[in-house]
């Protein structure tokens, strides 16, 4: 059995917190106090929720429901104080988080094939880089394939991660037809017995029909050549990203059968909220973070973590 | 589905239209439409909450304007103020002396190295000669992906293979320029986030050293709420002279824009339309606030039009219509020259969202891929077929379909377009006739 995740990592709380720590040294948010308790559950508190959610990227929609959720018990008396709406909020918000039943990322015979997508620069070939390192550390052998033939240096950047995981990677000259590169990835992986494939492909905008077009003939193409494949399709998204990020989830899903997103920058000061509102509707789980550019910073998504630093 | 911020105005304002008068409880209805629509178009909440009380203060003060009704009104109202936040536009700053140095500056995968080449291009089809350097030491084949670049657009690049300091690449880099003459050194750097304070202070030095005439933040246009914190630190630390709106020909309807000019009041100075080198633009407020507002980007497909266009040819198509000889070989004349102005997802884009065409499925299909397989079948046509299209019999369209490795059906297809289109034309230039006026401007009829 091949697993996508190696050991639980301890370290991910710590990891986490520090991002989020340099984050408040820039922007004190004032929710903390705000939810300290002993306040009145009104108008104006609710109003203030609202910003910080809007603020945090959850957007209008699920900014909404989830304190129209919140009156509603307030006005049930359920909860009556302003403390009881932080476990309350946290609560919700994990809830939404940790609904998706997530595949357990295995299966039966080698080789796993990951498919990485998404639109451009959201950190697709670091992201690679990184998960690379984990699958190495849990002893699998991991083979890079450089399908992002289209991008300048996209080959020579993954080729470096490649050099620094010492794995080998299977190329074409820029230019070749990404599916062609595919076929001789997964060939060689299946010749070489090796665990699990990751193919880069190229970024590109949700929003060009002949691109995606393109993606879904790289996954016949990789369905051919090993049953089953691509077993993972890792849309990778940028915490940065603004509403338009569920656009980009609805899409990739609807052509390239997104199994799982990988939450990347979150290192910065964006908390990444339009990830809720995608697993809220599209059910997608959210599989890692990524907090840095080191080859380690790459963890598994914990729901609990990400909440309170939605919340902080 | 995903409402886009025009969506959203045009509801709003639907609501307000056959009003008589514009009452106060009429006004914050919309309103409210016109925010969830700032805020779904990923416009900052504080400068959207902004914007909103001073568009409310003036459409409440503002006078009774008999020609025009209380929704033009305010939309009139919503359109100044987005234009006036947005400002003027604003021509790029070169330094007295040349070389004059573009600093470009944002954060990871905003688009810097492309925007770069963009640049670069740019700036030499305007009679410059730039010369592109990567200070980018970080990033794996982050130096290698600018020199491939600016070999794709076409513009000299800087290796500086031997150095490993980016304050001694750039200067080195400006050594270069002098020698080769160039007058613009564009400065592309790593990406970086704007709380890194050793990157940050990176950035601070480079500035310092090179006295750069354009500090250019390349912003993606799908960021969100976080941009006004982005934006602002990188413009607290340097002083931005300009903003960069990369990856615009996506859905995004380039609501960061605002924040970020609102932020930092520096001007946007260009936008990023695609992945060529030459997808590049200057940015026109005017028109992001007409796009904005479902009025479509007439001006720039307008402009385009003329830029791309063989007059010559136009009015020879004119004449044609005139004398109704629209032959196939004119329909593939069309389709070229449609062709040479840009992607047609580009010009799909720019049309106006209102009217007979709000209806557009906002993921046309345009298949360039189809427009190919129609000129590869008008191409293996004989030039007597492609005169007259009563030759083609059903034995001389299984030659096309060979020739243009199609089948027969699709022959038929693009017959069946073509007549279509010969029997608009037709009917057009007898409307023509009748009102006595032609084809509009291009003359009288014969």
């Amino acid at each position: 059995m091949i697993t996508l995740f190696g050991p639980p990592e301890p370290t991910l709380a710590e990891r986490l917190k520090k991002s989020v720590s340099r984050t408040r040294e820039v922007l004190t948010m004032p929710l903390g106090e705000l939810l300290a308790g002993g306040q009145k559950i009104d108008e104006a508190l609710l109003k203030k929720l609202e910003t910080a959610l809007l603020s945090a990227d959850l957007g209008v929609r699920t900014t909404r429901e989830v304190l129209a959720a919140l009156r509603e018990e307030a006005e049930q008396q359920k909860i009556t104080d302003s403390g009881q709406v932080r476990a309350e909020l946290k609560k919700k918000l994990s809830g939404i988080l940790c609904a998706p039943a997530a595949r357990n990322g295995t299966v039966e015979s080698a080789p796993m094939v990951i498919f990485v997508v998404g639109v451009n620069g959201t950190g697709k070939t670091t992201t690679i880089g990184k998960l690379a390192n984990r699958l190495r550390k849990d002893n699998r052998s991991v083979l890079l394939c450089a399908a992002d033939t289209f991008r300048a240096a996209a080959v020579e950047q993954l080729e470096i991660w490649a050099r620094r995981n010492g794995i080998e990677m299977v190329r074409q000259k820029t230019g070749a037809d990404p599916a062609a590169v595919v076929f001789d990835g997964l060939a060689a992986a299946r010749a070489r017995g090796v665990d699990v494939v990751i193919v880069d492909t190229a970024g590109r905008l949700h929003t060009k029909s002949n691109l995606m077009a393109e993606l879904e003939k790289m996954k016949r193409t990789a369905a051919k050549q090993v049953a089953g494949a691509p077993h993972e399709v890792l849309l990778v998204l940028d915490a940065t990203t603004g509403q338009n990020g569920l656009a980009q989830a609805r899409e990739f899903t609807e052509h390239a059968g997104v199994t799982g997103l990988v939450l990347t920058k979150l290192d910065g000061t964006a908390k990444g909220g339009i990830a809720v509102a995608i697993v809220r509707e599209l059910g997608l789980p959210i599989r890692f973070v990524g907090t840095g550019e080191q080859i380690d910073d790459l963890l598994p998504f914990d729901a609990a973590t990400f909440v309170n630093s939605l919340l902080d | 589905m995903f409402e886009t911020l025009t969506e959203k105005f045009q509801r709003a304002f639907k609501n307000l239209r056959g009003q008589g008068k514009l009452t106060e409880e009429h006004l914050d209805v919309a309103l409210g439409e016109i925010r969830d629509a700032l805020l779904e178009g990923d416009v900052n909440l504080k400068v959207a909450d902004e914007l909103l009380a001073s568009i409310r203060a003036k459409a409440l003060g503002s006078e009774v304007m008999l020609q025009l009704s209380p929704d033009q009104q305010v939309v009139k109202i919503v359109r100044d103020e987005l234009g006036s936040l947005l400002g003027d536009q604003s021509k790029p700053r070169y330094a007295a002396k040349p070389p004059s140095v573009w600093l470009i500056v944002g954060l990871q995968g905003s688009g810097k190295t492309t925007t770069t080449g963009k640049i670069g291009r740019w700036l030499q089809h305007n009679g410059h000669r730039p010369l592109v350097v990567s200070t980018d030491v970080y990033r794996p084949a982050a130096r290698e992906q600018l020199a491939q670049v600016a070999r794709g657009a076409g513009v000299a690049c800087f290796p500086a293979a031997n150095l490993s300091q980016p304050l001694d690449i750039a200067r080195a880099a400006l050594r270069e320029a002098k020698l080769s003459a160039s007058d613009v050194v564009l400065v592309d750097t790593a990406g970086r986030l704007h709380i890194d304070d050793e990157l940050m202070a990176e950035l601070a030095e480079l500035k310092k050293e090179l006295q750069p005439a354009e500090i250019l933040f390349i912003a993606d246009a799908m960021i969100g709420q976080d941009a006004v914190r982005s934006a602002g630190e990188f413009h607290r630390r340097l002083g931005l002279t300009g903003i960069a709106l990369t990856k615009l020909d996506g859905d995004a309807r380039g609501g960061a824009a605002l924040s970020i000019r609102k932020v930092t009041g520096a001007p946007v100075k260009f936008v990023g339309l695609g992945e060529k080198y030459d997808a590049l633009e200057p940015f026109y407020p005017d028109r992001i606030v007409s796009r904005i507002l479902g009025m479509g980007d007439m001006l720039s497909l307008i402009e385009r039009a003329e830029q791309t266009l063989d007059r010559r040819k136009a009015e020879d198509l004119a004449k044609k219509l005139r004398r109704e000889e629209f032959s196939l070989e004119d329909f593939r004349d069309q389709l070229q020259q449609v062709k040479k102005m840009g992607s047609l997802e580009q010009l799909v884009g720019m049309l106006p969202k209102i009217g007979p065409l709000q209806n557009l499925p906002k993921d046309l299909d345009v298949d360039e891929r189809r427009l190919k397989r129609v000129e590869a079948i008008i191409n293996s046509m004989t030039a007597a077929e492609r005169a007259d299209h009563h030759l083609i019999d059903g034995k001389r369209r299984k030659r096309i379909a060979r020739g243009s490795g199609t089948t027969v059906q699709d022959v038929n297809d693009v017959l069946k377009q073509y007549m279509e289109m010969r029997r608009m034309i037709k009917q057009y230039g007898a409307l023509g006739r009748m009102k006595g006026r032609g084809l509009g401007k291009l003359g009288s009829p014969s």
